[in-house]
């Protein structure tokens, strides 16, 4: 690595939702142990953890965060207790990924330290206002193409950085269950900005964040009532990312999208992806609404923090969702109070 | 020599799609080119010296275009064709009488993939003009409807289906398309990179477009497909394709048509001089600072629901908006206009296909 990654910049947040980490974090071994771990215990697990030795972590379980948090309205069982981690964390960066995934091996054969890769994607700037052919124009051996504007190669800093599946890709259910047989096996070897106003679905799976920048942007908003602890049986990340592309959009900062891949899963579990459908197909309806109202968001002039824009964003899906539907009200709440927490987390220092 | 060409099973269309090639020297690759352009018919345009003979491969089937037969078929419209610079190859796709379009530069050939296996840049282009795009939410995996991808969890049903693709960009593997200016700082860097992945580019968003790899549906977008006023004569050069990469973005924006980049690669073999190159691109570095901002605030009323009226609107934006900056672009807007009067000179009815205005977005 060229860039010079400092270990106290770095929180790696793991969301655990089964107890048995040892074969997880010893894949993951020479990829987090330089790091700091913190590691949030799905409030619903009964079971304690097994963790293997030598890593630098903690680990915060039900108890933790009502103790921290107090009274709250904001549900962080399930894969949403990983913002709970976001919330204490007190790093520049975040990098979280879920607890089935591996390091993928490149076409080359070579483990990838997908920490590196979201680190170097967030450290290197952004460019999203126009449109790279040759992809990241930052990573060597390449470079800006002609025609490309010359003022605007600079480019932005690099708020957000969504890495992808090989194997088992994030598919919804419906999809797994048209083809579960389907394999990702095509490592795709590019980072790539994100232009601004074009929206992504941002899978939670494999992401980093500069959470200095982007933190309060980040959060578990949109909880479907049949929420489950298949990844396709959620949106909590679906609705983040759209929310956190859109402040970034406002606050030139860039989104990136490609390296690293992570190795996910082993199986899907058609008969479970035919009975979440009935759960998820409320999410699938859903994003119909979803999609339209985040592409038309306009933030004002005055909202300049990610603060800012997540309570204007919030006070607009108050009003033009959530007559659509109880969940977006709920989404609505949810931002507020996240906003809330993230200010009285924030006073209470390191 | 064929070497482990694959044999297409996507749909030939040799009878529906040209082969535009723009050259000055001669047409040696297209030997490499052999098994996969000889089922395809072939429209050579000759730029420079008219007296010269290009000499076609045995084998091919082809129509040949000199300057004065450009002359003799436009007449006085015959000025909005580029004299000296391989931007006359937009004269090719207007005398063209099928509905897809490849272009290909003469120092193009061959690459191969990480397997070591020939790339069919045509073939992979049909695939990208035959599946639909996915301008409105990107998916994360790419291109949805490529074999072993699909759409990501998240990505809105209603888009699934996708919109007509009007445009393939495809890239370059060892000489990478950079300006003058990056060419000198990094004469040695070659593009080794094989990035496996096609994408369609959102809408709303801009991009250098590359006349050196690229396919379009004629039918759908081939007016806007003007490669402007270059070279001799002209204040400015390279950057034929960059205007009507931004004028054919727009106009597909505003129609509700799809852009993709990213395969096929093919193999660039040869760096022009970087030094002629800067004296050519030098007026270009400093407009494309307006012409970006000007692309990028562009619209186009609910009126233009043809290419044609798209374009003939455009014209009229540069004209009043750019034309300050220097009087090459009132110049420019008055090419586009003779543009659309030859194209639809050659192209009688039945060309300007309606299209209906995109969902506003």
């Amino acid at each position: 690595m060229s860039l010079n990654i400092k270990d106290n910049e770095v929180d790696i947040v793991i969301a655990a939702l089964r107890s048995d980490l040892t074969a997880f974090m010893e894949k993951w071994r020479p990829f987090f142990s330089r790091f700091h771990l913190i590691i949030i215990k799905d409030p619903d697990m009964e079971e304690d953890l097994q963790i293997p030795p030598g890593f630098d972590h903690q680990v915060f379980t039900k108890s933790d965060m009502a103790q921290i948090l107090g009274a709250t309205s904001i549900n962080f069982s399930g894969h949403s207790c990983r913002y709970f981690g976001y919330l204490i964390s007190r790093k520049k960066y975040i990098i979280s990924i879920d607890d089935d995934c591996l390091p993928a091996r490149d076409n080359t054969g070579t483990l990838v330290d997908a920490v590196a890769q979201h680190i170097v994607n967030l450290k290197t700037p952004a460019t999203p206002f126009f449109f790279n052919t040759l992809y990241d124009p930052f990573c060597k051996g390449a470079d800006f193409v002609r025609g490309y504007p010359f003022s605007l190669r600079n480019g932005v800093e690099c708020a957000l950085s969504c890495g992808l599946w090989l194997n088992i890709a994030d598919y919804d259910a419906p999809t797994q269950v048209v083809k579960p047989n389907e394999r990702n096996v095509r490592y795709v070897d590019a980072v790539m900005t994100v232009p601004v106003r074009a929206m992504m679905p941002m899978s939670g799976i494999n992401i980093g964040f500069n959470r200095e920048l982007l933190g309060p942007a980040l959060l578990p908003g949109l909880r479907l009532a049949g929420e489950g602890k298949q990844r396709w049986e959620t949106m909590e990340d679906i609705w983040c990312g759209m929310c956190a592309k859109v402040v970034c959009d406002h606050l030139g900062l860039g989104v990136k999208s490609g390296l690293p891949y992570v190795w996910r899963g082993d199986g899907v579990d058609v008969k479970g992806a035919m009975e979440s459908l009935k759960r998820e197909w409320e999410g699938v309806k859903l994003m119909e609404e979803v999609a339209p109202f985040f592409q038309s968001v306009r933030l004002p002039r005055t909202a300049v923090t990610a603060e800012d824009c997540v309570i204007e964003m919030a006070a607009m899906v108050k009003e033009q969702l959530g007559p659509l539907n109880p969940v977006f009200a709920g989404a609505a709440d949810a931002m507020l109070e996240w906003v809330k927490l993230w200010k009285a987390a924030g006073s209470q220092g390191a | 020599m064929a070497g482990s060409a694959s044999i297409p099973s996507t749909p030939f269309l040799k009878d529906e799609l040209d082969i535009v090639i723009p050259t000055i020297r001669n047409l040696d690759f297209l030997e490499m080119w052999r098994p996969y352009f000889q089922p395809y018919h072939l429209i050579i345009v000759q730029d420079g010296d008219p007296s010269k003979t290009i000499k076609v491969p045995e084998g091919f089937d082809y129509e040949l275009y000199n300057r004065n037969d450009i002359n003799r078929i436009l007449g006085p419209k015959a000025s909005c064709i580029s004299f000296k610079d391989s931007a006359c190859r937009c004269f090719g796709y207007m005398v063209s009488k099928k509905k897809y379009i490849f272009t290909i530069d003469d120092d193009c050939f061959v690459a191969k993939d990480p397997s070591g296996k020939e790339i069919n840049a045509l073939e992979q282009h049909i695939k990208n003009l035959l599946a639909p795009s996915t301008p409105f939410f990107f998916n994360t995996l790419y291109d949805p409807f490529r074999e072993g991808v699909d759409f990501v969890r998240g990505y809105p049903f209603s888009l699934r289906e996708g919109v007509a693709t009007a445009v393939s960009h495809g890239l370059w593997l060892n000489i990478p398309d950079y300006d003058a200016p990056t060419q000198l700082v990094k004469p040695r860097e070659r593009n080794t990179r094989y990035v496996d992945a096609v994408l369609t580019i959102p809408k709303g968003t801009l991009f250098p477009m590359c006349g050196m790899n690229l396919a379009f549906d004629r039918e759908l977008i081939g007016p806007a497909m003007y490669f402007g006023l270059m070279g001799d004569g002209q204040p400015i050069g390279r950057y034929d394709d960059m205007w009507a990469g931004w004028c054919t973005k727009v106009i597909c924006d505003h129609l509700g048509l799809g852009v993709k980049t990213g395969l096929p690669y093919i193999w660039h073999s040869k760096a022009s001089n970087p030094f002629v190159n800067l004296k050519k691109e030098y007026n270009g570095i400093f407009w494309q600072e307006e012409l970006i901002p000007f692309f990028q605030s562009a619209v186009l009323s609910k009126d233009c629901t043809t290419v044609q009226k798209c374009y003939i609107e455009l014209s009229k934006q540069v004209r009043e908006k750019l034309g300050k900056i220097d009087p090459y672009f009132n110049k420019l807007a008055d090419a586009m206009v003779t543009w659309i009067e030859a194209w639809d000179e050659l192209n009688p009815s039945g060309a300007a296909a309606e299209k209906p205005n995109g969902t506003a977005k």
